[in-house]
């Protein structure tokens, strides 16, 4: 109605023939929405379904689907292996890790960056290129680091009497395997953190400065608090990846020493490709979907709630 | 003017007195990242007894053996041009499907509409590793393994949710006279989506395709089950197997590493803004 007062033009809009451009107005949803969704239901929500159907059988995945049910035996098998709580206490050692040293470490650096220092640019383009390198590189190169014989590190620390063989032993994997991620993955945050923290106006900020608050009063009851969701989003993707870490692991130890850095990821890798239980690794799987899920909607329902009613964040400010 | 002139007077002296701190910590973060690096790149000059002696310093003669080695390789330059071919098709696949879906999602009130909106965006929520398994299952039934095309389908459709969701965005995003507009001159929906809001979406659509390369360029798990023939092999397969043939010549495998970032930094250098854009972006939204 609103568009008869827009001109001549805009009368003539409803006038051809309706039903005809009804079924073209289908006909475009249909041909445009279809490949992507054939696509996705083929090759995303098929699979995930798959894995659930298989973690009841006994399969060694040949032969069209499995046919050997075996109820939850797969599942009673895992929980009742210490594989399975090792793995669990990895991913947890990683995420508390990630959330209190790496977190707070990428935050930091952001913060510091967005002080008006000679430089920057350049720091911030060095800072965020290990997370352009694949994460191959990373671990390779990082094995090469680390080897005992003639890797970087040992003859660094060396100077202080220290030397190990970082990657083969197990007191040392974990925190070895924790720096690497923090070399690749710290920037990224960081990034995340620039964009949210250039969000808060910075009148804000300076009104507290002429207020009389020093640089950690600004910190803890300005920024930090206006930051809120851009850390919650942050922790989140950090324990989402680390539920399904595998890349890293795989180049840098295979799991090893003695399953000493295995993470779910890995066992069910080794498991599915290497043993050929099918069945039980798609178990495994399940677990791993079943873990991100319940995180994922637990901390949206209690962490993230008000963060996503307001967000608006897209590509130039818009949605 | 008093405002100005105050905030002048409050800021200059502040940053004076703290940059030797502020510089100290960026050059520390900035060693630890760079120093791993740099250790690669020279590494890859030096023979295997220097690497030991002397792991930090300039070698003292620079051999340059293990670079051309590497370039003069078959294998690599096979591994880049596959890594680049996977990498385009995924992107062009992902785009192009996701450009569609997202301009009906956007541009078009439909019955189901949320509810196939809502069916995707849940897609970010799914772990690759969780489907990995069936997949390989799926692509040996359909014999795609060992078939560049089993990793560019595969990779594609778990790019498709964020895709679609930062270019369903901007499409909103592009106001409805323009549309209006266009149709009165007769143009079809889809002479619409292709002349007038694809190069209107240019940015989003250079940024969600940074996105799928990078994603694509690094893809390990995926091309390490389908791929086991030599000839198909990507960069970052092509390093594993390296690693394991040349355990012990550490100063080829540096080199390797190397020549192995050079594409991955320099496109980084061109296309940092999209990439850094894309990420905060598609992190907010996921």
């Amino acid at each position: 109605m609103t568009t008869l007062t827009r001109g001549p033009e805009a009368v003539k809009l409803p006038a051809p023939a309706p039903a005809v451009k009804r079924r073209g107005r289908w006909l475009t949803i249909t041909l445009f929405v279809l490949p992507a969704l054939v696509l996705f239901l083929l090759l995303v929500v098929a699979p995930i379904l798959v894995a659930f159907y298989a973690s009841v059988f006994r399969w060694n995945g040949f032969g069209g689907l499995p046919t050997n049910y075996i109820g939850f035996d797969n599942f009673t098998r895992l929980f009742g292996t210490e594989i399975f709580t090792r793995d669990l206490w990895h991913l947890l050692v990683l995420v508390v890790f990630s959330v209190c040293v790496q977190l707070p470490f990428s935050l930091a650096v952001a913060l510091l960056l967005n002080q008006r220092i000679r430089g920057r640019a350049l720091y911030r383009l060095v800072f965020f290129a290990p997370y352009v390198l694949s994460e191959v590189i990373t671990g390779v190169l990082f094995s090469l680091i680390l080897s005992p014989g003639t890797g970087m590190a040992n003859q660094l620390l060396g100077v202080f009497g220290i030397n190990s063989d970082w990657l083969a032993d197990p007191d040392t994997v974990m925190p070895s395997l924790f720096l690497v991620m923090t070399w690749k993955y710290f920037g990224f945050h960081m990034m995340i953190y620039l964009a949210g923290r250039q969000n808060i106006p910075n009148e804000l900020v300076e009104a507290a400065q002429i207020d009389g608050a020093n640089s950690w009063k600004t910190f803890r009851h300005i920024t930090l608090p206006l930051l809120g969701p851009t850390i919650r989003i942050s922790v989140f993707l950090s324990v989402i990846y680390t539920i399904q870490l595998f890349d890293l692991v795989w180049i840098l130890t295979q799991g090893g020493p003695a399953h000493s850095s295995e993470t779910m990821a890995v066992t069910m890798f080794e498991y599915g490709f290497k043993r050929s239980q099918v069945g039980y690794a798609s178990a495994i799987s399940v677990v791993m979907f079943v873990l991100s899920l319940v995180f994922a909607l637990v901390y949206q329902r209690f962490v993230m709630r008000r963060d996503l009613e307001g967000a608006t964040t897209s590509i130039g400010g818009r949605t | 003017m008093t405002t100005l002139a105050t905030r002048g007077h409050g800021k200059k002296p502040r940053p004076r007195r703290n940059t030797l701190p502020l510089h100290a910590v960026a050059w520390i973060v900035g060693a630890f990242i760079l120093i791993p690096v740099l250790y690669a790149v020279l590494g890859g000059f030096k023979r295997n007894s220097e690497l030991s002696e002397n792991p930090f310093g300039l070698p003292t003669s620079w051999v340059t053996g293990n670079y051309t080695d590497v370039l003069a390789s078959h294998s690599f330059w096979l591994q880049l041009w596959n890594s680049t071919f996977i990498a385009v098709s995924t992107t062009v696949l992902t785009v192009g499907v996701a450009a569609l879906a997202g301009f009906v999602f956007a541009r078009f009130a439909f019955r189901g509409r949320e509810v196939l909106f809502t069916l995707f965006t849940a897609g970010l929520m799914f772990p690759f590793a969780v489907a990995i398994l069936p997949i390989f299952v799926l692509l040996r039934t359909l014999g795609l393994l060992g078939n560049p095309l089993g990793v560019i389908l595969v990779q594609a459709a778990f790019g498709l949710p964020l895709t679609i969701i930062i270019l369903r965005g901007f499409f909103r995003s592009i106001p409805g006279e323009i549309e209006e507009a266009a149709i009165i001159d007769g143009c079809s929906p889809f002479g619409f989506f292709w002349r007038i809001l694809l190069p209107m979406a240019k940015p989003a659509v250079a940024t969600v395709s940074v996105l799928a390369i990078v994603g694509s360029w690094n893809n390990f798990m995926l091309p390490l089950v389908v791929f086991t023939e030599e000839a198909n092999w990507t960069l970052p397969l092509g390093i594993q197997q390296f690693q394991g043939q040349y355990a012990s010549d550490t100063a080829r495998i540096l080199a390797y590493l190397v020549l192995a970032m050079v594409p991955a930094l320099g496109f980084y250098a061109v296309a940092e803004r999209h990439l850094v854009g894309g990420l905060t972006a598609g992190a907010t939204k996921g």
